[in-house]
C-alpha cells in the first residue's frame, strides 16, 4: 500500500521535474540555459556511473575516460565531417564504448577499491594523452569552434542556447529511458545479482565477467554519448572538463542519489555540478576550498547513502576461490582481506 | 675497434635520459611507497597523497637559500608538516566506517581539494623557485656528459631511503607489525594493537616518506597547482603496476615509470603520451589474473 503510494508520489515527482527541465529556458536567461545544458551531459556521464559502481558493483572514478572519448570524437567528427546530431551521438557512443572495452581486461578481474584505483590512472592518463596529443585534441588549448549541431538530417542548425538546452534534453530523457528500461530486463537482474553475491551466481552457471564486460561497455556507451550532448552544449572543449575532479564529483553526487538509483545519480550528480557552479560563481579564488569541505561534510552526513555498495566491496574483497570463506566473511563485514 | 666506437655512439645520448629515468624512478618510488603503505596495510585509497607530497615541495621552496643548513631544516619541517598532515587525515578517516572505501576515498578526495587551495592562498599560485644547495648547483662529468650533480646526489639519497625502508619493514617490529597488518588485521588486533594507531602511524609514516619526497624531489618534480596531481598519477600507475605485492615489486615499477617518462620520451617522442598508458596496459593485460589473485589476497 505505501509502497504503491510512494511509487505514485516519484513519478508525479519525475513528471514534475520534466515539465519543469522543458520549460526552464523560457525562464531563465542564456547563461543559465547553456549552463544547464551542460548539468545535463554530466548528469547522464553520473548515470553510467551509478550503473557501474551501483548496479554492477564496480566503483569508478574512470568514467571520464569515455565521456572524453566521445566527446573529442563528436568535436572532431563535427567539425570535419558532418554536422547532424544523431551522425555525431552515434560516433561518441562507438567511441566511449570502444575506449570502454580497451579498459574491459584492465578492470574486469579487480573489485572493490581496486578498480576505483585502475580506473582513476586510466581516467587521469586519458587526461595526460588529451593534453600532448595536439594534432587530434589540440592540446590544453581544447577544440574550439565546433559547427551548432543539426538534430536529423534536413533540420536547420540549433542556432539559440534554448535550441541547444532542448536537443540536450531530449538525448539525455531518451537514454536515461532507454537505461530504466534495460535494467527492468533480465539484463539488469543479473547484474544486481552479480553485485549481492557473485559467488552464487557464478555457481549457477552464469559468466559474470561477461555481464561486468557488457555493463562496462554499455556504461562506455553512455559516457561517450554524454560527451557528444557536452560538446553541442558548450560548442567547446578542453582537457580541463574531463579532469579528476569530475569523476570525484560524480561519484559523490552518484553516492548522494543512493548509488544504486538512476534517479538518484541524476539529481545527486546535477546537485554536485550546481553547487560547484555556483560557488566558483559567488566565491573566486576560495571555492575548491569550500568544496573541499564539503565533500568532507557530506561524507560524515550520508553514511546511508553508502550502504548498499559496501556490502557488495566487502564481499568482493574476500577470495573467491572458496565461496563458505567468502560468505562468512561477507557477513561479518570484515574487508581487510 | 670501430665497431666498439660505433657501439658507444650509439648509446651515448641516450645516457643522459636514462640516469634521469633513474632518478625520477627513484623520487617515484620514494612519494609512491607511502601510497603502498596506505593502500596495503590501511586498505585505505588516499587521494590526498599528491597533497602530502607538494607540502614537503612548498616547505623545500619556501626554506631553501642555497646552504647545507637550509636543507636539513626543510627536510624536518617537510617530513614533519607532512607526516602531520597524515596523522590529521586518519583522524578524519576515524569516524567514517572501516569498509566503506567510496566515503573514504572521497573523503580525502575533498582534503586533497581543500588542502591544495589552502596551499595556494599561503605560497601564491604561481610555481615557485627551489634552491639547492651551492654546492651541488653545478654539474659533474658522467661519462664524457656533463650531469646535474643535484640529480646524481640526490639517486645516492634516494637509493639509501629505499634500503633504509626495506630494512625498517623487514626487520624491525614496527615493520613486522606493517606486515602483518596486511596479511591477517584482526590477529593483529588479537595482539593488542589497536587498528586505530596502526591506521595513524601507517598514514603518519605515508606522510613522512611523501613529504621527504617532496623535499629532496623539488627540484625534479616542482611544487606547483598541479603537482599534486601528477604526483598522485604516477604514484597509482606505481601502485598498479607494482601489484602491491612486494617493495621490490614497487621499486621495479618505479623504475620502469621513471625510465618511460624520460628515455621513452627520448627514444620515441611521437608515441610519447601513450608510453605510460600503453606500459600500465602491457603489464595489466598480462598479469591480471596473477595480480588479481594477488590483490584480492593483499
Amino acid at each position: 500500500m505505501s509502497g504503491e503510494v510512494i511509487r505514485r508520489a516519484r513519478g508525479a515527482v519525475a513528471a514534475l521535474v520534466l515539465v519543469g527541465l522543458v520549460v526552464a529556458p523560457w525562464v531563465v536567461d542564456d547563461y543559465t540555459t547553456a549552463l544547464l545544458a551542460r548539468t545535463l551531459a554530466l548528469a547522464l556521464v553520473g548515470v553510467s556511473v551509478a550503473l557501474l559502481t551501483g548496479v554492477a558493483g564496480m566503483p569508478t572514478l574512470g568514467q571520464t575516460a569515455p565521456y572524453a572519448a566521445g566527446a573529442y570524437a563528436c568535436a572532431v567528427v563535427g567539425s570535419r565531417v558532418s554536422d547532424v546530431g544523431v551522425v555525431q551521438l552515434v560516433v561518441a557512443a562507438g567511441a566511449g564504448a570502444l575506449l570502454a572495452a580497451l579498459i574491459v581486461p584492465l578492470v574486469v578481474h579487480a573489485r572493490g577499491v581496486i578498480v576505483l584505483m585502475i580506473t582513476l590512472a586510466i581516467g587521469e592518463l586519458v587526461v595526460v594523452v588529451l593534453g600532448r596529443w595536439r594534432s587530434v585534441t589540440g592540446g590544453t588549448d581544447g577544440l574550439a569552434g565546433v559547427p551548432a549541431v543539426r538534430p536529423f538530417w534536413g533540420l536547420p542548425a540549433l542556432a539559440s542556447d534554448q535550441g541547444r538546452y532542448l536537443y540536450a534534453l531530449v538525448v539525455v530523457a531518451t537514454l536515461v529511458g532507454a537505461v530504466l528500461v534495460l535494467l527492468r530486463t533480465r539484463a539488469g537482474l543479473v547484474l544486481r545479482a552479480g553485485r549481492d553475491d557473485e559467488t552464487r551466481l557464478r555457481a549457477s552457471g552464469h559468466r559474470v565477467a561477461v555481464h561486468l564486460s557488457g555493463a562496462h561497455i554499455a556504461a562506455g556507451a553512455i559516457a561517450g554519448a554524454a560527451g557528444s550532448v557536452l560538446v553541442v552544449a558548450q560548442q567547446y572543449i578542453s582537457p580541463a572538463d574531463f579532469g579528476f575532479d569530475t569523476s570525484a564529483l560524480l561519484l559523490l553526487g552518484v553516492v548522494i542519489g543512493g548509488t544504486a538509483s538512476v534517479g538518484g545519480a541524476l539529481v545527486g550528480a546535477a546537485l554536485v555540478i550546481a553547487v560547484r557552479d555556483w560557488l566558483f560563481g559567488v566565491l573566486p579564488g576560495h571555492a575548491p576550498l569550500v568544496l573541499g569541505a564539503l565533500f568532507v561534510a557530506t561524507v560524515y552526513l550520508l553514511p546511508t547513502g553508502v550502504n548498499r555498495a559496501r556490502s557488495r566491496l566487502s564481499e568482493a574483497a574476500a577470495p573467491q576461490p572458496d565461496p563458505p570463506a567468502a560468505q562468512e566473511r561477507a557477513t561479518v563485514g570484515e574487508v581487510g582481506r | 675497434m670501430t665497431a666498439v666506437a660505433v657501439g658507444t655512439n650509439r648509446i651515448d645520448p641516450y645516457l643522459i635520459p636514462a640516469l634521469d629515468g633513474v632518478a625520477y624512478g627513484l623520487l617515484v618510488f620514494v612519494a609512491a611507497s607511502g601510497l603502498v603503505l596506505c593502500f596495503g596495510v590501511a586498505n585505505i585509497l588516499n587521494l590526498a597523497h599528491g597533497l602530502l607530497y607538494a607540502i614537503g615541495g612548498y616547505t623545500a621552496a619556501a626554506l631553501l637559500d642555497g646552504g647545507w643548513a637550509s636543507l636539513a631544516l626543510a627536510l624536518a619541517v617537510g617530513v614533519l608538516a607532512a607526516a602531520a598532515a597524515g596523522v590529521l587525515l586518519a583522524g578524519l578517516l576515524t569516524p567514517v566506517a572501516t569498509g566503506s572505501h567510496l566515503s573514504q576515498a572521497l573523503l580525502t578526495f575533498g582534503v586533497a581539494l581543500a588542502g591544495g587551495s589552502l596551499l595556494v592562498a599561503g605560497f601564491g599560485p604561481d610555481d615557485p623557485q627551489v634552491q639547492v644547495p651551492a654546492t651541488l648547483e653545478g654539474s659533474v662529468m658522467v661519462a664524457g656528459h656533463r650531469y646535474a650533480a643535484y640529480r646524481l646526489v640526490f639517486i645516492v639519497v634516494a637509493a639509501v631511503l629505499a634500503a633504509a625502508l626495506y630494512l625498517v619493514v623487514r626487520r624491525t617490529r614496527a615493520g613486522m607489525l606493517v606486515r602483518a597488518a596486511v596479511d591477517d588485521p584482526e590477529m593483529v588486533a588479537c595482539l593488542g594493537v589497536s587498528p586505530a594507531r596502526i591506521r595513524a602511524g601507517v598514514l603518519a609514516a605515508a606522510g613522512a616518506l611523501a613529504g621527504a619526497a617532496g623535499v629532496l624531489g623539488a627540484p625534479i618534480i616542482g611544487p606547483g597547482t598541479d603537482t599534486a596531481d601528477t604526483v598522485l598519477l604516477l604514484s597509482l600507475v606505481v601502485v598498479v603496476l607494482g601489484g602491491l605485492g612486494s617493495m621490490a615489486g614497487t621499486l621495479l615499477a618505479a623504475l620502469a615509470i621513471g625510465e618511460i617518462q624520460t628515455l621513452g620520451v627520448a627514444l620515441l617522442p611521437a608515441a610519447a603520451p601513450f608510453l605510460l598508458f600503453a606500459a600500465m596496459a602491457a603489464v595489466l593485460a598480462a598479469r591480471a589474473r596473477g595480480l588479481a589473485v594477488r590483490w584480492r589476497t593483499a
